[in-house]
């Protein structure tokens, strides 16, 4: 089981997290303490710690890590890659096969690269909705639903297609309005480019 | 209205969108949550609108603002109320903020109920996707209980992209709504062969997960999934089959046998790591369950050590990660293995990825013996000086320390080594383990007898230089050490050479700087000290120097009265009394050292950590009994019983001073020693006053002579080093002499000529420094042995700790929505009308109990609803309740009349497919699958009922060698008989047992007993043998039929050489093995003794079911009675009706009334007069003769459904009155059903 997958920038900002287990103090838990701001701060935690752990570790390190305190539990790994300005954190327990999982996160990236074309941090940051639904069609409920890009291109394409044909959520005059404010971008470089960052895969042959 | 509309378009120009919100949050990094606040003000502005355009564009940014922290719950409603749009965009949105934010203790999922389920039932298969996903994050028990059913529909879907989704959901529900288990299941199964890969993946990635906490319950699939391991492409798929296997091995030895060649080929083959890692892990885990007697055995191992080692060298860090993962997985049984590539594993203590280097020291531990231990601690010492961070060092710490204290300090040649490591240990910065080195102190020093005397000679060391420790306040952890050091200085302070030093040492001021703890342990055992002193001084008749040790007390002890710590205050002020009256006694010149003494005198013994847990409970001790009978409450009134302990207990206190006799106090000490006496787990003081000296067995212990030369003072200073030098010289010295004393012998036996020069030392070589004796920790007696799993008991996987293989009870039926409320009845009343008929014999105990606690918990669930009084939920409820009524009816009646499903047939499959390793597995399945419908004709009964596992015994034998085959046969035999009482008990089951089946079943209860029913159907007949047959479809194989003969020998001669042969038709073709040719027979695989029968099976492959078939074949046999044998032979004609193509295939009502509906079947019908059976016959006749099973049941009217082995679906309607049957048919293809509509007839007209 996938039991968190986190998506984070080189400064530790979120950009995307999803969490399939509900994380929480574990004493609060039992004198049902808990309520639902504990819930997030908690998972804010969970993303400080994962960070901290992440991130002073070198680029030709390995990509596992034992859980942290937070994620607790000797069956828990973390699995990583670091692309250019972000890092991409799967939580597991052990029934996941690591090297299988750092495959997906690869799969999980290149389909964004396909689905968004060159894909940079800033449409992780703008477009966290659409991420969402790319992740929602590679894993379900913490477990993995598809490997295969193409079908998952295909399942995404066909969604969008539907949205778009019942108008999208910001009708035409609200994209328009955007269009003009999207001129103005202040200063952030679009600086990552997936295509050109090959970090050595064992290939799982074919998928 | 159409201004509205606009009006709100327009308005949406100005709303922010998340594009918006993310940018504006940006701009405004330096005051961002009060720019947040007002965007969350808007938020809840936009969010009061009608339109629901703008809501869900306001709960999309939600979703955002959810991710940075922001507590989101408050909007939990109108996120439900964005689900439920009808349009795909937004209740897409809705769905994923649902997901991010909703858990069990939301409120608000229990309106979602309905609306997921119109999701689910949605025509787009997207809106279906969206509501699975959400649904897949947020499930609780309540909306798994209510949607369970519809999920599992979804299973069948025709989109693979919907199957997929509610086959990996199912999970969840499990999870949640573990009764949903058993009822799921098969389909689950079913869909491990579906045709789409991605489904066939979610469907193994369940069962996976589902088996990885309760491997037992899924050994049955093992055989499905030895298919799939060998067929799939998918790494995917293969990667979780293979882990699956790595945790059914352990316990299923002989599937471990099966799986080591395919793994070892794939390992061979594979080009993906990550495949080829998953195969070595599990090759490591069947090598871990078999212990031994596998002839390669040590070729795999040496395969998997050599591709781990190949990983380990690679410079992908990962992979060198993960194969010293293995590695130490394999270190734990053969670490012979692993033991030659420590030089490696050194190496990769130097890795500068910490990661590596803590898998690294994990595989040390296994790697030390007895002859490399100092060597490997000094490297790991190396490494703690030069450590940065103190995570790694703690971790290195750790290693070191349990390294040689593994399994009682095995590996410890030389105490003193050690307890040098752990003085070198203490020199360790801000270390967290300070507690850690002092418990290995205390523990050696206790129980290694014969090094108490160094210990202390450290410790005194240590205690001397503790300003070195203490120092520094960042040092902090490591001041335990001195608690440590105090204790053994004090409790062995007969060892110390200058007693008075440490003791000075010990009542520094500096001292009171210490943590309370450490103090008082230093107060009291300067006390232990002073006493050794004044016994010392005495001794020599030093009067003068005794008064002064009082003295140095009486000043210092007052430092340590003022302190805040109540624990050293008291102490202190206690000894300094003592030692004030000790000293007007030696002014008086009296001899005080001897009654000094006797306050310390005794030994503690360790007493094991788990001891007390270890105490049986005594027999008769029933702690939850009444001592006394509790009060009556007509006496209570004047007595207030609620006080009684309240009033007692200050007395208690109180006794001492004032009411409590002399004479009662005597008594009470009395009772107390006499308790105490009789109590083995007291540990009592010796009678004896004197010290150690008289401890019984101290005297065998040989006094460690200390070697001078080691400079045992040099506070600081590296010493451990110097040890290994020592001992290496030590061990080179009693080589020579060993190396002489064989050269002697060797001299002597020359003549013998005997072995060359002994090779590496070997571990019984190296004899310890000194003799050690470890004392053993005390257990009390009979102690328990160790059962203490310790598992968490709020795991929910154990819940789903359940048997599959069982067949379905009625009321485990998953509750099904309903349009007919007619039979409404009180949940109480319902539940008990399902149970009792349940409490038979063939439910185990075991599943007694589980029930109970279902019960408890459908109790729980329905005081829980009743609380939340939510008025239409309880509609729904009893809507729900009242439905599985409708259910046992129906299922009444296949229970009764289907051909049982699994139990025993599964079980001997297994058996089969792991006991005949030589029989290509596929095969092995086809022939064995149907061994659950041999219901045997009730003439032959007695005979045949344990015969057809005959020949799955037999077969694999031939192939044996005959080395194995005592022990083999001797575990067949008690297989056999477990097989047999299953058998017997299903054939209970259904139906041969006539009148005791009412009974047994329970189910039929006021229905008339079903007659006996065969399926059998006489093949051919002559004077020598009888063939009957029976023809069953095979699950597996959509072309394949098996062909089930019984061959009774009703001569009085034996008959041998059966040869079973059949002219072939163009559709249908005599299985026949691999190099036959088309027209040779196939042997029986046994011989019959005059008057015993046996069955045989044989496989047919079919092209069209559609049209029955007649095959004419004949069987060759020899007889052989006394004085001749004659070749004989029988002809025969097999008929396979259409009916044999017909699976029995439970299905819902649901998906029936969907069959029905999708407008693809064409119907037909039949009607037959002059019935005159009960109508619960007549069905039970349809089931069991024709694979039928029943849908549903209303009074005089029932739905059948049964399966083609090639998919046609075959529905019936079945209506009687007055002795006239109709039976309405649709099906898929119009001649199939005509003839099994004829067969039916047929049946009917028989009787």
């Amino acid at each position: 089981m996938i039991k968190a997958i986190l998506i984070f920038n080189n400064h530790g900002k979120p950009r995307l997290i999803r969490f399939y287990q509900y994380f929480l103090n574990m004493q609060l838990q039992i004198k049902h303490l808990c309520t639902n701001k504990m819930a997030e701060d908690m998972q804010q935690q969970i993303i400080r710690e994962t960070f901290h752990l992440v991130s002073k570790r070198d680029d030709n390190v390995c990509n596992f890590l034992e859980g942290g305190s937070l994620i607790g539990g000797s069956d828990y790994k973390l699995i990583y890659r670091h692309y250019a300005t972000l890092y991409f954190v799967f939580c597991v327990d052990s029934s996941e096969s690591e090297l299988g999982i750092l495959d997906l996160i690869q799969v999980f990236v290149e389909t964004l690269d396909k689905c968004f074309e060159n894909v940079c941090e800033l449409d992780l940051i703008f477009h966290m909705d659409k991420v969402h639904y790319i992740l929602q069609e590679v894993v379900m409920g913490g477990m993995v639903l598809e490997t295969n890009m193409n079908e998952i291109v295909a399942q995404v394409e066909l969604q969008n297609r539907m949205e778009k044909s019942e108008g999208g959520l910001s009708g035409a005059p609200a994209r328009a309005v955007s269009a003009v404010k999207n001129m103005n971008l202040p200063e952030i470089p679009r600086n990552i480019n997936i295509g050109d960052i090959n970090i050595k895969v064992p290939s799982l042959s074919p998928f | 209205m159409a201004l509205k509309i606009v009006k709100g378009s327009i308005d949406r120009m100005f709303d922010k969108n998340l594009q918006d919100l993310v940018r504006g949050i940006r701009n405004h990094k330096e005051d961002e949550a009060k720019y947040i606040s007002t965007c969350i003000d808007e938020i809840k502005q936009e969010l009061k609108q009608d339109n629901i355009a703008v809501k869900a564009n306001a709960v999309c940014k939600l979703t955002y603002l959810q991710m940075l922290g922001y507590d989101v719950s408050w909007a939990a409603f109108n996120i439900v109320e964005v689900m439920s749009s009808s349009k795909f965009t937004y209740k897409r949105i809705g769905y994923l903020a649902a997901s991010q934010c909703f858990h069990e203790g939301t409120d608000v999922i229990m309106l979602t109920t309905n609306q997921i389920r119109k999701d689910l039932s949605s025509p787009n298969q997207y809106d279906t996707g969206v509501a699975l996903t959400g649904l897949s994050c947020f499930v609780t028990p309540d909306l798994a209980r209510d949607l369970a059913n519809d999920i599992m529909t979804l299973m069948s879907h025709t989109k693979p992209y919907i199957r997929k989704k509610a086959v990996l959901i199912m999970y969840k529900v499990f999870l949640k709504y573990p009764e949903s288990l058993r009822p799921a299941f098969p389909r689950l199964k079913e869909k491990l062969e579906d045709p789409d890969p991605g489904v066939q993946s979610a469907a193994v990635n369940v069962i996976c997960e589902l088996a990885r906490r309760n491997p037992k319950n899924y050994l049955s699939l093992a055989p499905l999934f030895f298919k799939l391991m060998t067929s799939s492409t998918n790494n995917w798929v293969l990667i979780k089959i293979i882990k699956l296997f790595g945790a059914l091995t352990p316990l299923e030895p002989r599937l471990g046998k099966k799986l080591i060649e395919p793994l070892t080929n794939l390992i061979h083959s594979t080009s993906a790591m990550s495949l080829l890692y998953e195969c070595v892990n599990t090759v490591i885990a069947v090598l871990i369950s078999l212990s031994s007697g596998m002839p390669n055995h040590s070729a795999s191992i040496q395969l998997c050590v050599q591709k781990l080692r190949i990983l380990i060298e690679d410079s992908d860090q990962n992979l060198k990660y993960l194969g010293l993962l293995a590695m130490s997985k394999i270190l734990k049984t053969h670490p012979k293995s692993v033991q030659s590539h420590k030089d490696l594993i050194l190496q990769c203590l130097d890795d500068k990825d910490e990661s590596i280097r803590l898998r690294a020291l994990d595989l040390l531990y296994g790697m030390v013996s007895k002859k490399n231990l100092m060597e490997i601690v000094k490297k790991l010492m190396l490494h703690v000086d030069k450590a940065e961070g103190t995570t790694y060092r703690d971790e290195l710490l750790t290693k070191i320390i349990d390294i040689c204290s593994q399994s009682n300090y095995q590996y410890i040649t030389n105490f003193e080594w050690y307890i040098s490591i752990l003085v070198e240990l203490t020199r360790l910065e801000g270390t967290r383990h300070g507690h850690l080195i002092a418990s290995q102190m205390l523990d050696v020093a206790i129980r290694v007898k014969a090094i108490r005397g160094f210990a202390v000679a450290q410790m005194a060391t240590l205690l001397d230089n503790a300003h070195l420790l203490t120092g520094n306040t960042q040092r902090n952890g490591i001041c335990e050490v001195l608690y440590a050091a105090a204790w053994i200085c004090g409790e062995f302070s007969e060892h110390l050479e200058d007693p008075m030093q440490t003791l000075e040492a010990m009542l520094r001021p500096k001292v009171a700087t210490l943590p309370g703890h450490i103090q008082a342990v230093y107060v009291q055992n300067a006390a232990k000290l002073f006493a050794t002193v004044l016994q010392k001084h005495e001794g020599e008749t030093d009067s003068q120097a005794a008064q002064e040790t009082s003295q140095l007390l009486i000043d210092r002890l007052p430092l340590f009265v003022q302190s805040a710590n109540l624990e050293v205050q008291e102490r202190a002020s206690c000894i300094l009394q003592l030692v004030k009256y000790i000293q007007k006694l030696q002014q008086k010149n009296v001899e005080v050292a001897e009654e000094v003494t006797a306050l310390f005198a005794g030994e503690l013994n360790p007493v094991a950590p788990k001891a007390q847990k270890k105490v049986p409970i005594p027999e008769g001790l029933d702690l939850d009994a009444w001592i006394n009978e509790p009060p009556s409450e007509s006496e209570s009134e004047d007595e207030k019983p609620k006080v009684v302990f309240a009033k007692e207990e200050p007395k208690h206190y109180r006794s001492r001073h004032t009411e409590v006799d002399e004479k009662e106090l005597a008594r009470r000490r009395e009772v107390r020693k006499q308790e105490q006496a009789n109590n083995p787990f007291y540990i009592k003081a010796s009678p004896s006053s004197q010290k150690v000296y008289d401890a019984p067995g101290v005297e065998h212990i040989p006094v460690v002579q200390i070697d001078l030369s080691v400079p045992l003072k040099v506070p600081g200073m590296p010493m451990s080093d110097q040890y290994l030098k020592l001992e290496e010289e030590r061990r080179q010295k009693e080589k020579a002499e060993r190396k002489k004393k064989e050269k002697k012998k060797k001299r002597e036996k020359r003549g013998k000529g005997r072995k060359a020069d002994s090779g590496p030392e070997s571990e019984e070589d190296i004899t310890p420094a000194h003799q050690v004796d470890i004392v053993t920790e005390e257990m009390p007696e009979n102690a328990l042995p160790s059962d203490d799993d310790d598992k968490d008991p709020n795991d929910p996987h154990k819940a789903l700790d359940i048997d599959l293989d069982k067949p379905l009870a009625d009321s485990e039926k998953l509750p099904v929505r309903t349009h007919r409320p007619e039979v409404l009845k009180s949940p109480a009343e319902d539940r008990d009308s399902k149970s009792v008929p349940q409490e038979t014999k063939k439910k185990s105990s075991k599943e007694k109990k589980e029930k109970k606690k279902d019960k408890e918990k459908d109790r729980k669930r329905s005081k829980e609803e009743k609380k939340k009084k939510k008025k239409h939920k309880e509609v729904e409820e009893e809507l729900l309740e009242s439905q599985p009524e409708e259910a046992v009816q129906s299922e009444e009646t296949k229970e009764a009349a289907a051909p049982p499903t699994s139990t025993s047939a599964e079980a001997s499959d297994l058996d089969f497919w792991l006991s005949s390793a030589p029989v290509p597995p596929a095969a092995a399945q086809e022939v064995t699958a149907p061994s659950s419908a041999a219901a045997v004709d009730t003439s032959s009964a007695a005979a045949p009922e344990s015969e057809p596992d005959e020949p799955k015994d037999t077969e694999p034998e031939d192939t044996k060698s005959s080395k194995h085959k005592k022990k083999k046969q001797k575990k067949e035999k008690e297989e056999k008989e477990k097989k047999k009482k299953k058998r017997h008990h299903h054939h209970h089951h259904h139906g041969d047992a006539g009148g005791e089946d009412s009974v047994q079943n329970g189910t039929v209860e006021e229905e008339e007993p079903l007659p006996p029913m065969s399926n059998y159907s006489l093949l051919a007949e002559n004077s020598y043998i009888k063939m009957v047959y029976d023809i069953q479809g095979n699950h597996q194989d959509e072309s394949k039929v098996v062909v089930s003969v019984i061959f009774e020998n009703k001569s009085d001669s034996f008959l041998k050489s059966m040869e079973f042969n059949v002219l072939d038709s163009l559709n249908s073709k005599l299985q026949r093995p691999e190099g036959a040719g088309p027209h040779d027979g196939l042997t029986v695989p046994f011989q019959l003794p005059p008057g015993v029968s046996n069955e045989a099976r044989f496989v047919f492959s079919v092209q069209s079911i559609v049209m029955p078939q007649k095959l004419k074949g004949t069987l060759t046999f020899i007889v052989k009675s006394d004085e001749s044998s004659t070749h004989e032979k029988l002809d025969f004609k097999l008929h396979f009706t259409c009916t044999s193509y017909l699976i029995t295939t439970p299905c819902y009502s649901d998906a029936y009334a969907k069959l029905l509906e999708s407008g693809d079947l064409k119907g037909s019908s039949l009607r037959l007069e002059g019935i005159n059976m009960p109508f619960h016959h007549l069905l039970a006749r349809i089931c069991f003769h024709h694979h039928f099973s029943v849908v549903e049941r209303i009074d005089s009217c029932a739905s059948m459904y049964s399966r083609s082995i090639q998919g046609h679906h075959v529905c019936l309607l079945v209506k009687t009155s007055d002795q006239t049957v109709s039976i309405d048919a649709k099906c898929d293809e119009p001649s199939l059903l005509g003839n099994v509509l004829d067969e039916i007839k047929q049946t009917f007209s028989k009787c």
